[in-house]
């Protein structure tokens, strides 16, 4: 044990990590500070046998190295619970030994940028000089210098364009990435081949100038899908819980949900979820189903009712027996049906996709019709192919290759600023084009958790107060909201001592002059509810009942959203799995006039295919596991953070915090990142309607080249930086 | 003209100086966790736990 956290001290380098013996990366959920990364790090360092750990804030993981492999994952996970961690073992860990793709194009994007600057100050010499003093000789050494740097930089920094190109050529389609190589190469030889004659005709600057622009914008597009990718299997890894199972000789054991038998005892502590679906066995208490069926108010359950997995227990122990294990459960239905609504969207194809198209194509006519016109026109091939090349060259597509990617890059960031994250790489192209919003209810727009009704009021603040008190001892969402709502209305709440907690009945605390109890109608002796809802009644000492009634309220800024979305010109719908009568209330209360209750996981996706039929872009809004396949059926869809795993998988992007107010801000970044975008396709445009034409006629040298090219990505990527400061319309 | 003969090699070398750090950098893993290395700074028990 000493040696063991000797040996945690060591800090290892991620590096170093991957060369060791074992290594289990663990994703952290509510890894989020410094603070956090270190208890994280010390809890696991202090598990036996694990020699050490290293935290990884920005990707929310942690490996653990440990020298043989007596450390199993669910050690891990229970050292870090006992911390206060959610974690899970990484599903798909990614290979040790394989660098990642990432940094691979950083590398490259790092030697041509130092082959650019260093070819740049050659040129600016030759350039300043032709007019003056610099002897032929000097002017050949230095060209002979930067084909020294240039001609191994394109043969490294290119290379992810080369293979593309090749790629998209063997399948018989034409990419971007074939006018970008073909510019580059062509203007290399030939540079080459002009230096070695001693000719003004070097276009070493430009090409590998070109080269380091298109990685910049190359790297910018790759790191968000890195990201985003990281993201979504850091959700998949949560998703895949743990259970505690009973064993035959009353002995209890770790197991992952995957592991799990039919038949297996599964006993569930007050707080988890069900990780399979079973029957219960032993125990009673509440479920949470909001998730599963979009209803608000908990369920009790008695021995011999079904549970299904992902469903939150609320309230003690429950011991139940596993009845589908994890491929069978309703959990992996939802998951089926999901993949098949999923479909298509795989048929998206994004806007630089859709413009290279028209643009690749156009490119090479240009250039072989430049070479072409030459020819016949009886200058030779030199005169006609340094044409062609400064033709490629200045129409090369940096605005497609670059100007898409950093207008990407700063909308996601001003998103994420604001607590929205942004999951799927063409999530917001899809965004942009959105006309009509299904919102789901419980947890979307409202809270998803119970508040004490607002007629509330007429309960005495003495009885309050003593509700209060009582409830401050349990962690049920009835407790916690009468502690809210007292609280709220600026009583002292002070939990006592002596407060006894009932499954499934309620709260009893002993007084001086007799009992009092909060729970059920039956727990408090009355017969008769009267009124229909969710309720919870007092019994004080005394005998009085009063009951306190429940309902999910919407969430603070829903009903002035909902408005401004109408009056940006969207519709907007209510699509919720609850009852009929709770769902028009609610549809009422926010302003929605459209409006269904009772659906069912399909019909969701059947109302969704309905609108996208009639030519409709839906965005789905919704967050538990019966939204997850209709959030995959949508054009797009945004999920709040407190939503099901799954939900937060299907979605394209995810939101936190209290209010709806992010919806707008996404549309409204999304929409203008669309409009940005268009914008710089512009500024290339513009360039290359000045360019082109003197290019094709000749009259471009090698210092046009350079300035037009450089000019052209500078100028778009600052048109994209700005998005990040820019006051939008319709947001906060 | 003769101070280009010493110049440029100076250039060149100090430009190949930025790029092996850079890679360096990079290879090391510096960039892996640019959010976490900020607070790292910040930790004081980290000095005491190296020890």
């Amino acid at each position: 044990m000493a040696q063991a956290v000797t040996a945690g001290g060591v800090v290892l380098a991620p590096s170093r990590a991957d060369a060791s013996p074992v290594a289990t990366t663990l994703v952290v959920e509510n890894m989020t500070c410094g603070g956090c990364m270190r208890k994280v790090e010390a809890a696991l360092a202090a598990v036996p046998g694990v020699a050490g750990a290293r935290a990884n804030l920005s990707a929310r993981r942690v490996t653990a190295i440990h020298p043989d492999a007596s450390v199993s994952a669910m050690d891990l996970v229970d050292a870090l619970s006992r911390a206060g961690y959610k974690s899970a073992p990484l599903t798909d860990e990614p290979d040790a030994k394989a660098t990642s793709p990432d940094r691979d194009l950083l590398k490259r994007l790092g030697v041509a940028g130092f082959a650019a600057a260093n070819i740049m100050l050659l040129s600016v010499s030759v350039w300043s000089a032709s007019s003056g003093d610099m002897t032929p000789a000097v002017q050949a050494l230095f060209h002979w210098l930067s084909a020294l740097i240039a001609l191994p930089t394109v043969a490294y920094s290119g290379q992810p364009f080369f293979r593309s190109a090749i790629q998209a050529l063997r399948s018989g389609r034409v990419n971007m990435d074939v006018p970008i190589s073909l510019g580059v190469l062509l203007a290399t030889a030939m540079s080459f081949y002009q230096t070695m004659r001693g000719s003004h005709q070097v276009f070493f600057d430009a090409a590998v100038s070109l080269l380091f622009f298109l990685l910049v914008g190359r790297f910018l597009d790759l790191r968000m899908r890195v990201r985003a990718a990281g993201a979504a299997a850091n959700l998949l890894g949560l998703r895949g819980t743990a259970a505690t199972v009973i064993q035959q000789d009353g002995s209890t054991v770790r197991l992952a949900a995957g592991a799990l038998m039919p038949g297996m005892r599964v006993l569930t502590a007050a707080g988890e979820r069900f990780a399979v679906d079973g029957k219960v066995f032993d125990g009673r208490g509440d479920v949470d189903e909001s998730l599963i069926t979009g209803e608000t108010m908990p369920r009790t359950i008695r021995a011999g009712d079904l549970v299904y997995a992902g469903t939150v227990n609320l309230f003690g122990p429950v011991v139940t027996e596993a009845t589908a294990t994890d491929q069978n459960t309703l959990l992996a239905e939802i998951g089926r049906l999901m993949a098949v609504a999923e479909q298509a969207r795989g048929r998206y194809v994004r806007l630089a996709d859709r413009a290279a198209r028209f643009y690749a194509p156009a490119v090479h006519a240009l250039g072989l019709s430049t070479f072409v016109g030459w020819m016949l026109a009886g200058h030779g091939w030199e005169p006609a192919l340094t044409a062609a090349i400064a033709v490629l060259i200045i129409t090369c597509p940096c605005a497609l290759a670059l100007a898409v990617p950093a207008v990407q890059v700063a909308a996601t960031s001003r998103l994420l600023s604001k607590g929205i994250l942004v999951k799927a790489p063409d999530g917001l192209e899809r965004l942009a084009e959105i006309d009509t919003l299904v919102f789901d209810k419980t947890g979307t727009l409202t809270l998803g958790e119970p508040e004490l009704a607002r007629d509330a009021r007429t309960i005495p603040d003495a009885v309050l107060a003593r509700a209060a008190a009582l409830a401050a001892a349990s962690r049920h969402p009835y407790a916690r909201a009468v502690v809210r709502a007292a609280v709220a209305a600026g009583l002292p709440v002070a939990a006592e001592g002596n407060v006894r907690e009932v499954a499934g009945f309620g709260l009893e605390a002993s007084r001086r002059d007799g009992v009092e109890r909060l729970g059920s109608a039956d727990w408090c002796g009355v017969t008769s509810t009267g009124r229909a809802g969710a309720s919870v009644w007092y019994r004080g000492p005394g005998g009085n009942v009063v009951a306190l009634y429940f309902e999910d309220r919407l969430r603070s800024d829903a009903a002035d959203v909902v408005c401004r979305l109408r009056a940006s010109g969207l519709d907007v719908e209510l699509l919720s799995g609850d009852r009929e009568a709770v769902v028009s209330s609610i549809a009422r209360e926010a302003g929605i006039y459209t409006w269904r209750g009772d659906t069912l996981p399909a019909e969701k996706i059947a109302r969704i295919e309905a609108l996208k039929a009639a030519g409709r872009r839906v965005l789905m809004v919704g967050d538990g596991l019966n939204d997850a396949p209709a959030l995959a059926a949508g054009h797009a869809s945004l999920s709040p953070s407190n939503a099901a795993d799954i939900a937060q998988t299907a979605a394209d992007a995810v939101f936190q915090g209290e209010r709806v107010a992010p919806v707008l801000e996404t549309l409204a970044v999304s929409r203008a990142a669309h409009r940005m975008a268009l914008q710089n396709f512009a500024i290339a445009i513009g360039y290359n309607c000045v360019f082109v034409p003197l290019a094709v006629a000749g009259h471009v040298t090698p210092l046009l080249a350079a300035i037009a090219m450089s000019a052209s990505s500078i100028a778009v990527t600052a048109n994209a930086v700005r998005l990040g400061s820019k006051r939008l319309e319709g947001t906060s | 003209m003769t101070a280009l003969a010493w110049l440029i090699p100076c250039a060149l070398a100090l430009g190949l100086l930025g790029l092996a750090a850079f890679l360096w950098c990079l290879n090391s893993g510096q960039f892996d966790d640019l959010e976490g290395a900020g607070w790292r700074a910040l930790q004081d028990e980290e000095a005491d736990r190296q020890r």
